[in-house]
């Protein structure tokens, strides 16, 4: 049962709004992302499995589906994209381990873009509207979603997540996914690019050792480069360990603490708006 | 952990495509996953057998085929094994590797059994 609101939805995404404590929406499928609060129908799995309590010979078929496991979603995702064409949304998913600055470097690139394109922010946590919070200081819309003990963003969460959020045509929507460098990678959103973020406190070797991640990404941003004097971590390396899993990767340096570097990402991210 | 939600979406799948067949039961599901695919079939088996309780895949056995990772180099054209998505050329060293097959992850087939008599 759902503590905050107690409907029976067992478990499942929540989305939230900063500074709005009674509002709270159940991410269910029935809707597919209408977002009914309490659709509990989607929860029905009622059926009674009744297993050979009749002896009869019973005949087996094998039937062949060769459907991909992730189909459902990257259905769903091919749909979000579709919408995000249509109104000229363009959309980006950042990725990255708990704590490298997803959320500063929002903070410090959107008051930036936002002089030239509306700016709307989907935000992935287990638990807390912090982040939520952080981005609506800036004057930008914002929705929180929380996964609970989900690990990443799916594409369900985002369809529910944009119909609550009053997108504008032509703009840009950053979603930022939920501090993980595992799975987040295989689930499709429906974005337009993937950016993946390190930080120099995190080994150079990164990369490497998390291959997928970077191997689905199309824009690697190394991030708080003003502690480079303080630790061991070789940018040329890491750079290079990035490339060898994707050879295709755009390459930034920056630091959302002093802002170095910043400039560099946001022309390219607006050069990208111009072309789309 | 993302391996229970990837269980719990096999079930849904396996379950609606049996449903359409009129199934009774599902006693045995087919995998293919890659070697690089990013899953850990153990770690999957696990938590299948949890998300398939009260469904009709209950009682499945789960059989997971494992390809390996293959990669062919841009350069030169020369296919080879890869055990990670870094891969170089044997031969002429290049690193533009396009892998060719590992990736793989599908639910290949499902063997039901009909509900005769129920
Ligand atoms: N020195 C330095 N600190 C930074 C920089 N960017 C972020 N930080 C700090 O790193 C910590 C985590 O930053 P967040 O922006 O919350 O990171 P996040 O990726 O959004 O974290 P999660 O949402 O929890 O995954 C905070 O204490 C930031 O102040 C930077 O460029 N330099
Ligand atoms: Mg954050
Ligand atoms: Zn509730
Ligand atoms: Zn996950
Ligand atoms: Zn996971
Ligand atoms: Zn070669």
């Amino acid at each position: 049962m759902c503590d905050t609101c107690g409907c029976s939805t067992e478990g499942g995404a929540v989305l939230r709004k900063p500074g709005e404590s009674d509002y709270h929406v159940h991410v269910t499928e029935s809707s597919h992302g209408d977002s009914h609060h309490h659709q509990g129908d989607a929860h029905d799995h009622g059926h009674t499995h009744e297993h050979g309590h009749h002896h009869h010979e019973r005949k087996s078929r094998t039937i062949a589906l060769e459907q991909d496991v992730l189909q459902k979603n990257n259905l769903l995702a091919e749909r979000n994209r579709g919408y995000f064409e249509a109104r000229n949304i363009y959309a980006l998913n950042f990725l990255s381990s708990p704590g490298s600055g997803k959320t500063s470097l929002l903070e410090k690139i959107i008051p930036a873009l936002q002089k030239n394109v509306p700016v709307a922010v989907i935000e992935g946590d287990q638990q807390t509207t912090n982040d939520a919070e952080r981005i609506q200081a800036l004057g930008v819309p914002v929705i929180q979603i929380n996964t609970g003990s989900g690990c990443h963003l799916d594409a369900l969460m985002v369809n529910s997540a944009v119909k609550e959020l009053e997108l504008k045509d032509n703009s840009l929507l950053c979603i930022e996914n939920v501090g993980n460098l595992v799975c987040p990678a295989m689930f499709d959103l429906g974005e337009a690019l993937k950016v993946v973020i390190i930080s120099v406190t995190e080994g150079d070797d990164k990369p490497l050792k998390y291959p997928t991640m970077f191997h689905e990404a199309d824009i690697c941003i190394l991030n708080k480069i003003d502690l480079l004097p303080y630790v061991d971590f070789d940018v040329r390396q890491c750079r290079e360990n990035a490339m060898r899993v994707n050879h295709h990767l755009e390459w930034f340096e920056v630091s959302a603490k002093t802002g170095e570097g910043l400039g560099v990402l946001q022309e390219w991210i607006e050069n990208k708006l111009k072309k789309r | 952990m993302h391996e229970m939600s990837i269980a719990l979406s096999i079930v849904e799948a396996i379950e609606s495509k049996a449903r359409e067949e009129g199934a009774g039961s599902i006693s045995g599901i087919e995998l293919v996953i890659g070697k690089l695919a990013g899953i850990e079939p153990e770690s999957l088996k696990f938590c299948f057998s949890a998300a398939a309780k009260g469904t009709l895949a209950e009682e499945a056995l789960l059989n997971i085929e494992e390809p390996e990772g293959v990669g062919e180099c841009g350069e030169c054209g020369r296919r080879f094994p890869v055990s990670f998505y870094y891969a170089e050329c044997p031969d002429c060293r290049s690193l533009r590797v396009k892998i060719v097959s590992g990736e793989e992850f599908l639910i290949q087939s499902i063997t039901i059994e009909d509900q005769e008599g129920e």
